[in-house]
C-alpha cells in the first residue's frame, strides 16, 4: 500500500472521516459502445493485415499465369474508388445532418451513401466476373488467389455496410433519431470510414504497386 | 423422394450412413454412454421440472455471474472429454510395443491427440480462464455488469457451439487427423479429404467468435466502468492481467481468424495460399498460426498470473510485494509474446540471425516470468501464510513452472531446438507450463472464489486429496517425457519398436491414472461440498481474509453487485475499508438501472452450429437457410430496444435488508 494510506491512522478522526467509501448518488458508467467498436474495427484490421501480408508474400507467384499488369485494369478502379471515397463525405454529411437533428436530410444523406457504395460493389463484381471468364480465378494461381480473397473480403465488409444501413434507414424511420439509433449511426459511421482506409490500402498496395513492372 | 440421388445430395451432402461409427466399438461404447448420460441428464431436468428455471435464470442470463459459471461448467465438462482422450494416448503408448499394436488403430489415435490438444485449449482453458474473468473482474472494479451483457451471453454461447461441433465429430464423421495446428498440406483437401479437418476449422472459427467479442466486452469494461476513484495503477493485478489477457485476445484472434479462413479457401474453394501448387506456401500458414498460437499461451497463463497474486497476497496477509512491477512484468510479458512466434519452428531454416534474434526474445521473456516468482515469494516472506488449499495450489505452481520456464529457455536455444523439435521433450514442456501454470492457477482460483459464486466453501479435504494425485500425478506423467524427449523419441507415435522405452511410457501411464483420480476427487469434492453446504456456509461475504472489492459484498453476490457504487482510495480496496471500519449503508438505496434477459444470443448459436454443420458436410441448402435465418434473428434482435429495466429501490431494500440480518444472526 502506497504512503498516502501508512501515513493517516484508521479510525483515529481527522482526515479519515473524509474518506468516502460508495457513492450515495446514482453512478453511471459513461457508455462503452463507441470504444467497444472501434476495438473490433481495430481486430478487423488485423483481419485485414493477414490478408494483406499474405498478398505481400504470394502476390508475385503467378505460377505461369496471368500477371498482375496482364488483369489489373487501372481506369476502371480509379472510377471504382471515386465512388468509394464520394461515398464517405456523403456520409459525413449525413452524420453533420443527424448532429443537427434533421432527420429527412440525414436519410437522403445514407441513401445517397448506399447508392454509391452498391455503385462500388457492382463495378466490383463486374472485375471479380470479366477475371473468371478470361481463366483468372482465384484457384489459377496463388497471386489471384490472395488478390481475391483480400479484395473480395473488403467487398463483404462493404456489402456487409450495405445491409446494415438499409436496416438502420428503417430503424430511424420508425423510432427518429434517438440517442440508440444516433449511436449506432456513428457506429456505422466509423466503420464506412475504416472500410474506405483499407480501401486506400487496397487500391495503393494491390492495384498502384501490382501494375508497377 | 430420396432416392433421387441429386435431391438426396442437396440436403444431405456429403453425409451418408457410412459416417456414422457403427464399426468402431470403442466409439460405439461411447456414444452409448454419453446417449444414456445425456438421457439421464434431461429426463433429470424434465422430472424435476427445472426447464422453465434453466432457461430463465440461467441460458437467457445476461448476469456476468451467471455466464462465468456457466464458463466454469463448459470448462469441466470439457476438461473431462480432453482427459479421456488424454488417458487413452497413455494406454495406448504404454502397451504398443514390438508385437504389440495397442488397441487403438494410428487413425483413430491421431483423432485423439488432435481432439486432446484442440479441446484442452479451446474448450478447457478458454472457457475457464474467461468465465473466471467474467465472474470475478465486473466485481473486482465495482462494476454492475459487463459492457455489454447481451454480447457477454452471446460469446458463451457461440463457445458452446463450437465445443458442440468438436463433440458431434466424434458420432458422426470423424474429427482432424493433423495434430491441434492443423498444418498444410498435410490439412488440405488432397491429403485430408473427409470431413475431419472441416470439424476443426468450422468448431474453431464458430468458438473464436464468441472469444473475439468477450475480448472486447471484457476490454471495454475495465477501460469504462471502474468505480471512482479506481485508476489503472490502483486495478486489482488480476484484473490487470485480464486487462492484458483481453487486449492480447483481441489482437491474437483474428490472426486465427484470417488463417483458418484461408485454409478453409482453400479446401472448399480451391485457392491456393498453402498448396504446394500454383504458388502456394504452406510455410506461411505455420508463421500466421503462430502469430496467433503464442499470444494464445499468454492469454491463457496471464490470468492464472494474477489469481496468483491475489492468492498469495490473501493468505500471506500481506499486500502483494512490488505491485508495479507486477504490472510492468505484465505488460511486458503482453508485447513481448508478439516477438517470438518463430520458436515455434525454428528448423523452418529462416537462417542464423532471424532465429537468433527470436531465440533471444524467448529468453528475455523469462526475466518479467522471474519477476513475478521473486515477488509471491517476497510477498510470502515474512507474511502469516495460510497454507488454505488455493495457497497450496499457489506453492505447487511457483515449483512446477520455474522447473517448466527452465526447460523452455533450454529449448529458445536454436540449435538445441534443432534437436528437440517435434520431441517428447517438448511435449513435456508445454504440459509443465500448461498444467504446472493454468491449470494449477484456475484450481487456485475455482477454490478461492467459490464461496464468493455459490455462498459455500469447497470441501477441504477431498480438494486436498485432489491436489496431491494432481500434482504427484503430474510429476510421474511429464518427468519420463523429458527424459524420452532427451533420447530422441518424437511427439504423437502410436507404436514403438525399442522396448528398453516402455518402462518409460508405463511410468507416465501410471501418472495419467493418478490424475484420474484427482479428477475423480474433484467430482466428489464438489458433490461433498455441495452436501455440506450448511456447515461450510459463508454468510460473511469475506470468507478468507480477502482485499479486493468482491469480498465487500454478500456470496453469492446479488443480481447488481454492489447496492452503492464503491469509492476507491487505493488498491487493495476491501483491505482499506476494513482498516477504516467502513459501515454497510442500510438506507438511501435507489433504484439500480439493469440489463433485460435475453434468448438471442442463444438461438443465433445453435444456428450458428447448424451453419457449421452443414457446410462441414457440403449440405449447401441447410447453410443457406441457416445463414440467413442468423442474419434474420440478429437484425431482429437490433429492433428491441427495450433493453433495460431498473431494480426499484424496494426491491435492493430488501436483499440489502435480508444480509444485515444474516450477518447479525452470525456475528
Amino acid at each position: 500500500m502506497s504512503d498516502m494510506t501508512t501515513s493517516m491512522t484508521p479510525g483515529s478522526g481527522g482526515r479519515t472521516e473524509q474518506l468516502l467509501f460508495h457513492e450515495s448518488t446514482d453512478h453511471h458508467p459513461a457508455n462503452g459502445t463507441l470504444l467497444g467498436f472501434w476495438v473490433y474495427l481495430m481486430s478487423d484490421c488485423l483481419i485485414f493485415a493477414c490478408l494483406f501480408a499474405a498478398y505481400g508474400v504470394l502476390g508475385r507467384e503467378y505460377a505461369g499465369g496471368p500477371t498482375a499488369q496482364e488483369v489489373l485494369e487501372l481506369p476502371a478502379v480509379a472510377v471504382n474508388t471515386t465512388l468509394l471515397l464520394l461515398s464517405s463525405i456523403t456520409y459525413g454529411f449525413a452524420v453533420l445532418a443527424m448532429q443537427r437533428n434533421r432527420q429527412n436530410p440525414m436519410l437522403v444523406w445514407l441513401v445517397i451513401t448506399g447508392l454509391l457504395g452498391a455503385g462500388f460493389i457492382t463495378l466490383e463484381l463486374r472485375e471479380f466476373a470479366h477475371l473468371i471468364s478470361i481463366g483468372a480465378g482465384p484457384q489459377r494461381s496463388a497471386f489471384l488467389s490472395s488478390f481475391f480473397t483480400l479484395v473480395g473480403t473488403h467487398g463483404l465488409h462493404v456489402t456487409c455496410g450495405l445491409i446494415w444501413m438499409v436496416v438502420l434507414i428503417t430503424q430511424v424511420l420508425k423510432k427518429g433519431l434517438i440517442t440508440a439509433n444516433k449511436r449506432r449511426l456513428l457506429c456505422l459511421s466509423m466503420f464506412w470510414h475504416f472500410l474506405d482506409v483499407v480501401w486506400v490500402g487496397v487500391f495503393s498496395f494491390v492495384y498502384l504497386m501490382g501494375v508497377l513492372p | 423422394m430420396l432416392s433421387h440421388p441429386d435431391l438426396a445430395k442437396l440436403i444431405f451432402g456429403r453425409l451418408t450412413l457410412e459416417a456414422l461409427p457403427l464399426h468402431v466399438p470403442i466409439v460405439m461404447w461411447t456414444f452409448v454412454v454419453v446417449a444414456l448420460g445425456a438421457i439421464a441428464l434431461l429426463g433429470a431436468v424434465t422430472y424435476y421440472k427445472l426447464w422453465g428455471y434453466l432457461w430463465h435464470e440461467w441460458f437467457t442470463s445476461i448476469d456476468h455471474k451467471k455466464i462465468g459459471i456457466m464458463y466454469m461448467i463448459l470448462g469441466f465438462v470439457m476438461l473431462l472429454r480432453g482427459f479421456s482422450d488424454a488417458i487413452m494416448m497413455r494406454g495406448q503408448q504404454a502397451v504398443s510395443f514390438g508385437a504389440s499394436q495397442g488397441y487403438l488403430p494410428p487413425e483413430h489415435y491421431d483423432q485423439i491427440f488432435t481432439a486432446h490438444g484442440v479441446i484442452m485449449i479451446f474448450f478447457v482453458a478458454m472457457p475457464m480462464v474467461t468465465g473466471l474473468m467474467n465472474f470475478v473482474m465486473p466485481l473486482q472494479i465495482g462494476a454492475r455488469d459487463v459492457a455489454f451483457p447481451f454480447l457477454n451471453n452471446f460469446s458463451f454461447w457461440m463457445t458452446v457451439a463450437g465445443a458442440m461441433l468438436v463433440m458431434t465429430s466424434l458420432f458422426v464423421g470423424e474429427f482432424a487427423r493433423t495434430g491441434w495446428l492443423a498444418y498444410p498440406p498435410l490439412s488440405d483437401i488432397m491429403s485430408s479429404p473427409d470431413a475431419g479437418v472441416d470439424y476443426y476449422i468450422w468448431a474453431l472459427q464458430i468458438a473464436g467468435v464468441g472469444t473475439l467479442l468477450s475480448g472486447i466486452n471484457l476490454l471495454v469494461t475495465i477501460v469504462k466502468m471502474r468505480a471512482p476513484g479506481m485508476t489503472l495503477m490502483k486495478m486489482p493485478v488480476f484484473t490487470w492481467t485480464a486487462l492484458c489477457t483481453n487486449v492480447l485476445i483481441v489482437a491474437a484472434f483474428p490472426v486465427l481468424t484470417a488463417v483458418l479462413a484461408m485454409l478453409a479457401l482453400d479446401r472448399y474453394a480451391g485457392t491456393n495460399f498453402f498448396t504446394t501448387e500454383l504458388g502456394g506456401n504452406a510455410m506461411m500458414y505455420v508463421n500466421l498460426i503462430w502469430i496467433w498460437g503464442h499470444p494464445e499461451v499468454y492469454i491463457l497463463i496471464l490470468p492464472a498470473f494474477g489469481i496468483f497474486s491475489e492468492v498469495t497476497a490473501t493468505f500471506s496477509r500481506k499486500p502483494l510485494f512490488g505491485y508495479a512491477s507486477m504490472v510492468y512484468a505484465t505488460v511486458v510479458i503482453t508485447v513481448l509474446s508478439y516477438l517470438v512466434w518463430l520458436h515455434h519452428f525454428f528448423t523452418m531454416g529462416s537462417g542464423a540471425s532471424v532465429n537468433s534474434f527470436f531465440g533471444i526474445t524467448t529468453m528475455i521473456i523469462s526475466i518479467p516470468t522471474g519477476a513475478k516468482i521473486f515477488n509471491w515469494l517476497f510477498t510470502m516472506y515474512r507474511g502469516r501464510v495460510e497454507f488454505e488449499l488455493p495457497m497450496m495450489w499457489t506453492v505447487a505452481f511457483m515449483v512446477t513452472f520455474v522447473i517448466g520456464g527452465m526447460t523452455g529457455v533450454l529449448l529458445a536455444v536454436p540449435p538445441a531446438d534443432f534437436s528437440l523439435h517435434n520431441s517428447l521433450f517438448l511435449i513435456a514442456h508445454f504440459h509443465n507450463v500448461i498444467i504446472g501454470g493454468v491449470l494449477f492457477g484456475l484450481f487456485a482460483g475455482i477454490t478461492y472464489w467459490f464461496p464468493k459464486a455459490f455462498g459455500f466453501r469447497l470441501d477441504p479435504f477431498w480438494g486436498k486429496c485432489s491436489f496431491w494425485l494432481w500434482v504427484s500425478g503430474f510429476y510421474f506423467a511429464f518427468m519420463p517425457l523429458y527424459m524420452l524427449g532427451l533420447m530422441g523419441v518424437t511427439r504423437r507415435l502410436s507404436h514403438f519398436e525399442d522396448s528398453s522405452l516402455q518402462i518409460w511410457f508405463l511410468i507416465a501411464a501410471f501418472g495419467a491414472f493418478l490424475i484420474a483420480l484427482g479428477i475423480a476427487c474433484n467430482i466428489i469434492q464438489f458433490v461433498v461440498s455441495f452436501k455440506n453446504r450448511e456447515a461450510l456456509r459463508d454468510v460473511t461475504g469475506d470468507p478468507w481474509g480477502g482485499r479486493t472489492l468482491e469480498w465487500s459484498t454478500s456470496s453469492p453476490p446479488p443480481k447488481y453487485n454492489f447496492a452503492f457504487t464503491p469509492r476507491i482510495h487505493d488498491h487493495d480496496a476491501w483491505w482499506m475499508m476494513k482498516k477504516y471500519h467502513w459501515q454497510r449503508p442500510l438506507s438511501g438505496y435507489l433504484p439500480i438501472h439493469m440489463p433485460h434477459n435475453t434468448g438471442a444470443g442463444f438461438f443465433m448459436a445453435v444456428l450458428s452450429f447448424v451453419l457449421g454443420f452443414a457446410m462441414i458436410w457440403y449440405m449447401w441448402l441447410l447453410a443457406i437457410v441457416a445463414f440467413v435465418a442468423l442474419l434474420v434473428v440478429a437484425i431482429g434482435h437490433t429492433f428491441n430496444y427495450d433493453r433495460e429495466y431498473y431494480i426499484p429501490a424496494d426491491e435492493v431494500g430488501r436483499i440489502e435488508q435480508s444480509r444485515t440480518d444474516l450477518l447479525a444472526s452470525h456475528v
